[in-house]
């Protein structure tokens, strides 16, 4: 195993106002590769800010040690660890030129002027934006302060590039390119990257491992394909994209495909391994699996539309499957298609492969 | 394009509505006094007070030693004691500086209650009348007062200190006086100082004097600029300290003012001591606001 930068058994714990108090990091093990984009990824208030920052050093870890290949950070003031971070807010400083800005971390280290200058000027280029050194940050627009940011950090060829949610102040578009941007700069400077998100869509699109945070704790760690495919819990099925989730027991195993019986008494089938008769489980099926069919096919479901929402290159249907469940359906759109009346009370025949279908430990019934 | 210029007609009929009431009472209750004030600058002085109507710049000659004419000498006394202003309003602003700064960011960092709490304690001066708060400070100060009795009955002096009527007295009473002034603006400007900044220094490897010396400093300059301005007008042109806590022993400028206009009866005279010490109050200003709009145009302050 790679030991790059090591994570182990670390938990923070916050004092609230109000006299109670917040488990921010319960025991936190994570080991980071060298040279991945890897991408802490959970809702707001998940405890995905802190261990960034008591990565960074704002912030200390009550118990349990972070180290960067086999030393202990743990005494280390942020000021000297070989991290950076690009901050939500840009943090740009207001009476700076870009220029100065971007040298600032050489200044404060006292590096000779022309060595400074070259570097400077190497990553303002490297970012984009050679020419815009003498510009005031308030000058520039958000994506451009972006930049300021990272070439800011990157100057200083950082073991580690940690950051915050840079691109949550963006509009959609800008967003977009950015993520592509970032990727790739990722590659041609060959850091690590921690990239902390709420938006499931850009972890997705980035990075090579994701991980995925809430309650303090580490949810999954894996592969952007895996964590959507094969979700270890409730929580990141839903967390990751959305999910239909079917609760129940299995009661048949026949040749890795497994029946699970739900609370209703209707019978699903599934293709898995992990799991033997007897077990509860809990079924996982993306929207984007249930397709509409003609009624009595094998593994369809009978239900009756509630709502129908046009996304563009998708109807997404919401489908009372009965006794109060409903199944989100996503079916996608054909200009000049017919058989596309979905309104409501429309009687629709949902049908999935099993193979499509994953199974993840059950909560009960 | 008419109904534009009608929105802009009427803007501007509703700018000099809303500013009249100021601009007149400017005009009424500043600038024409001011006006008379230069005027009388350059007059003669009457015999029991008001002014003979005759060109008489020798009034400016008394203090800067030029012009000067027979009956009017050059007395350097002016300057002498007008540098001596000068000087207790630069340590009231040396001092108010150093008891509000570190004061600033105590306060900015506290919550809610106990932040209103800091604020209306260090407003609270204000609420007492100023000739009692500096009369105390007498009290204190005087050879059988506060001070010099702990100190002789902790053995520590045999004789009492000489606290009063001395310089010192008078910058002690200044700061007193003065420190909200100086706080306002400071802790203004430090409240709306954004950690992420601090933060980030820290973050690209700057230690806590760098970071101070680089970041910090820099953008609370506006506020403690502005700080500075306002305790130095009032301390250099103040009367009231210096002849409570300075006696007959330190003199300022606005003693002079006072005993020209008050007892000596010399209104021309006091008039040109007044517009000097606007002038120089008048250049500071106009360095602070030239810097000010600097600092705006770089998106501080």
């Amino acid at each position: 195993m790679d030991s790059f930068l090591k994570i182990t058994s670390a938990f923070k714990t916050f004092r609230t106002p109000e006299g109670g108090t917040i488990r921010a990091l319960d025991d936190v093990s994570l080991h980071v590769r060298n040279n991945e984009f890897l991408t802490l990824l959970g809702p707001s208030g998940c405890g995905k800010t802190t261990l960034l920052k008591c990565i960074a050093g704002f912030e200390d870890i009550d118990d349990g040690d972070i180290s960067l290949e086999g030393v202990s950070l743990k005494r280390v003031p942020a000021h000297r660890r070989p991290f950076n971070t690009v901050f939500q807010n840009y943090a740009l400083f207001p009476h700076l030129s870009v220029k100065d800005n971007v040298g600032y971390g050489l200044d404060v280290a006292g590096t000779d002027k022309g060595e400074r200058n070259r570097r400077v000027d190497e990553t303002l280029e490297l970012v984009g934006l050679s020419g815009f050194g003498a510009r005031e940050p308030n000058q520039l627009s958000g994506g451009q302060q972006q930049r300021v940011a990272l070439a800011r950090s990157l100057v200083l060829k950082p073991r580690v590039l940690l950051l915050d949610e840079p691109l949550s102040a963006l509009d959609r578009k800008m967003r977009e390119n950015m993520q592509i941007e970032l990727k790739n700069l990722q590659h041609s400077v060959g850091i690590t990257f921690i990239f902390v998100t709420h938006d499931q869509e850009e972890a997705l699109a980035m990075s090579d491992r994701i991980a995925v945070v809430a309650n303090g704790k580490v949810q999954q760690l894996g592969a952007p394909q895996e964590i959507y495919d094969e979700p270890w819990n409730e929580f990141v099925a839903n967390f990751v994209g959305t999910s239909n989730i079917f609760s129940g027991k299995i009661v048949k195993a026949d040749d890795g495909y497994l029946t699970l019986r739900t609370g209703n008494g209707r019978e699903l089938m599934a293709k898995s391994d992990r799991f033997k008769s007897g077990d509860s489980a809990s079924l996982v099926l993306r929207p984007e699996h249930l397709t509409l069919s003609g009624s009595g096919e094998a593994h369809s479901i009978e239900g009756t539309v509630t709502q129908s929402v046009f996304v563009g290159s998708d109807m997404h249907l919401h489908v009372d499957v009965g006794l109060g469940r409903t199944a989100l359906v996503h079916h996608r759109h054909e200009k000049g298609g017919d058989g596309e009346d979905f309104s409501p009370g429309a009687k629709v025949s949902l049908s999935y492969v099993p193979e499509a279908a994953h199974l993840i430990e059950g909560t009960g019934s | 394009m008419s109904d534009a210029g009608t929105f802009e007609r009427r803007k501007r009929r509703t700018l000099i509505y809303l500013l009249a009431p100021f601009t007149l009472m400017l005009g009424i209750f500043f600038l024409i006094p001011l006006g008379i004030m230069a005027v009388y600058s350059f007059l003669e002085p009457g015999l029991y007070g008001g002014v003979e109507w005759n060109w008489y710049p020798y009034n400016y000659g008394r203090i800067i030693g030029w012009p000067l004419n027979d009956y009017e000498e050059f007395e350097p006394i002016y300057l002498k004691i007008f540098l001596n202003s000068v000087q207790i309003a630069v340590m009231t602003v040396i001092g108010t500086f150093i008891l509000c700064y570190p004061a600033a960011f105590w306060v900015s960092r506290m919550k809610g209650t106990k932040k209103n709490l800091a604020l209306f304690l260090i407003t609270l001066p204000f609420f007492a009348n100023m000739l009692i708060r500096i009369y105390a400070w007498l009290l204190l100060l005087r050879p059988t007062g506060f001070f010099n009795t702990v100190l002789q009955s902790a053995g520590l002096i045999i004789e009492p200190l000489d606290l009063l009527f001395t310089n010192f007295s008078v910058i002690v009473g200044m700061i007193y006086i003065l420190t909200p002034f100086m706080f306002l603006p400071i802790y203004a400007n430090v409240e709306r100082l954004d950690y992420s900044l601090v933060r980030a220094s820290q973050d690209l490897g700057a230690n806590a004097l760098q970071t101070f010396r680089r970041v910090i400093l820099p953008l609370t300059a506006p506020g403690i600029i502005g700080g500075c301005v306002i305790v130095f007008i009032p301390a250099l042109g103040n009367f009231i300290v210096p002849s409570f806590l300075g006696g007959s022993k330190v003199q300022m400028t606005g003693n002079l003012i006072e005993r020209s206009f008050l007892q000596s009866r010399d209104w021309p005279f006091g008039a040109a001591l007044a517009l000097l010490i606007m002038a120089t109050v008048v250049i500071l200003v106009m360095f602070q606001i030239s810097r000010q709009s600097r600092a705006e145009e770089k998106g501080i302050a």
